[in-house]
């Protein structure tokens, strides 16, 4: 395992922290993170489909809960939908740091002389990439079994493209604020979840919208705003969150 | 100009001796709680007795007494957490982050008996205890970001660390809270604008609004002074290791033992 985690952009950039013979810049320090993330999700494949399985199982549950009927499920396909990923990345948060935190790397990381805020974004990018995009790529499927009007699915879709990255990126703050707990994970749903809400809401409202045939394109671009607003501050507070919590 | 400027950075620079606080906040805790003392007795019974009924909804309407100075105090109490956090990421000041753990179970209550109130009004009027409206909504998520505040300050056993990540949280809730206002009221209102604005003149008359502006008053010293009770315990157990702190106990131990 130690194997694994050795990748060209920490080695690279941990050289140049000591020796000052190369300096990678900030560009590829990103992306050197960025491919050492992906590198490590795709070597542990198991723990890439969990979120993905447990996303089926929830919306699953209610047809079996609430009710089969296909008017009822229509009209709640898309609230269902996004609760079930929104549920699904909150499960998978807690690892974002973790096994980094965990081994070291994470420390490795702090000490790397460049913005750490850039470096965040590049693990939330590549969080994002490996969890969030298979919801999306999953979700028409789904939204099919759960009776939406395929109309919608267009818009279900971009709502989804739009949101899952400011989640990822509200809760890398979270993540990073609960990293050195042990028990982090209970406390951070009830952290994050409060602050998913607008998220849903838009996310919701947009496909809503469409379905009662009124224009989609303000609360489109209000989650465009979102995933900015989310995407300008967000690695900012969620670096500050890492400091705090290695500190002591 | 620049006498003014360094007294002010002096007197600013004071607020982070836990000592300086916690020989001064005696007397203002003292005088705030005599101004509760007399505002919230006033005040209620004004409102509960004597205030004009209301011509539409009778005398349901009086639990805007503890309503209003609920609701406005759990979100002030907000705002002071955030603030309190921002100096304390900033200047690093003990009091400060003593002021944010203190002030969150505070806010918590009167934002619980702010949800409670307004359902106890709303199976009257509304003729439901519960209802998905814009405003409600967002007083119970401010209630669940002053839950994940208190959780996050138990969790942490350090308590420095505790105090930075309650800090960052509270910060990071305040800017939150008013994408949540604006989007949740996008989504569903029902509830009424606000009862005082700063800029006009109350719809109500003033037999009505005085005594809610005197329980709003007396509500505000009230906080004050459990704040400051609050902050006053939680130095001592803080700073029990310092010299000062244990002349005091030593002091108030001889003086029972007498």
């Amino acid at each position: 395992m130690l194997e694994d985690r050795k990748s060209p952009g920490i080695s690279q950039t941990a050289r140049s922290a000591t020796a000052h013979i190369e300096n990678p810049g900030v560009l590829a320090s990103m992306l050197g993170i960025i491919r050492r993330d992906l590198l490590l999700a795709f070597r542990r494949r198991q723990d890439l489909a969990n979120p993905l399985v447990f996303f089926v199982i929830v919306i699953t549950l209610f047809p079996l809960g609430v009710s089969p009927e296909k008017s009822f499920l229509a009209s709640a396909a898309a609230g269902v939908i996004w609760v079930a990923a929104l549920l699904a990345t909150l499960l998978s948060l807690d690892s974002l740091f973790r096994a980094d935190y965990e081994d070291g790397a994470l420390e490795q990381l702090l000490l790397i002389p460049q913005p750490l805020f850039l470096l965040v974004l590049g693990k939330v990018l590549a969080y994002w990439l490996v969890t969030g995009v298979p919801l999306i790529l999953l979700s028409p499927l789904l939204a099919i079994m759960l009776h939406l009007d395929v109309q919608l699915l267009p818009v279900l879709l971009l709502s989804l493209l739009l949101g899952t990255p400011v989640l990822s990126l509200i809760g890398a703050i979270g993540a990073a604020l609960t990293v050195g707990l042990r028990f982090g994970g209970v406390l951070l749903s009830l952290l994050i979840l409060p602050l998913y809400i607008p998220v849903l809401i838009f996310g919701t409202g947009t496909v809503q919208a469409a379905a009662n045939g009124m224009p989609v394109q303000g609360s489109m671009a209000m989650m465009g705003a979102l995933l900015l607003f989310a995407l300008v501050t967000t690695p900012f507070a969620a670096a500050a969150g890492l400091r705090i919590s290695i500190a002591n | 100009m620049s006498n003014l400027i360094v007294g002010f950075k002096r007197w600013f620079h004071q607020w982070g001796s836990p000592r300086w606080f916690y020989e001064r906040s005696w007397i203002w805790s003292k005088w705030l709680g005599l101004i509760a003392l007399l505002c919230l007795p006033v005040g209620i019974v004004w409102g509960l007795v004597f205030a004009p009924e209301d011509y539409q909804q009778g005398n349901s309407f009086r639990i805007i007494y503890l309503h209003v100075p609920a609701a406005v105090l759990a979100q002030s109490c907000y705002m002071i957490m955030a603030a309190a956090g921002l100096v304390s990421l900033v200047w690093k000041m003990k009091v400060a982050d003593v002021i944010l753990k203190c002030a969150a179970p505070i806010g918590a209550s009167f934002c619980f008996l702010a949800l409670f109130t307004g359902a106890v009004w709303g199976k009257p009027t509304w003729g439901t205890w519960w209802v998905w409206d814009a405003r409600l909504t967002s007083m119970l998520i401010l209630l669940f970001l002053y839950f994940g505040i208190i959780a996050l300050e138990a969790a942490i056993q350090d308590k420095i660390t505790a105090a930075r990540a309650a800090a960052l949280l509270a910060i990071v809730g305040v800017i939150n809270i008013v994408i949540i206002k604006k989007s949740v009221e996008w989504w569903n209102t029902l509830h009424q604008p606000a009862t005082f604005k700063l800029t006009e003149k109350p719809a109500m008359p003033a037999e009505m609004w005085m005594p809610l502006l005197i329980v709003v008053i007396g509500t505000y010293a009230y906080f004050g002074y459990s704040l400051f009770l609050r902050s006053r315990n939680e130095i001592l157990l803080r700073e029990r290791r310092t010299l000062w702190v244990r002349e005091i106990v030593q002091s108030t131990h001889a003086r029972s033992s007498l």
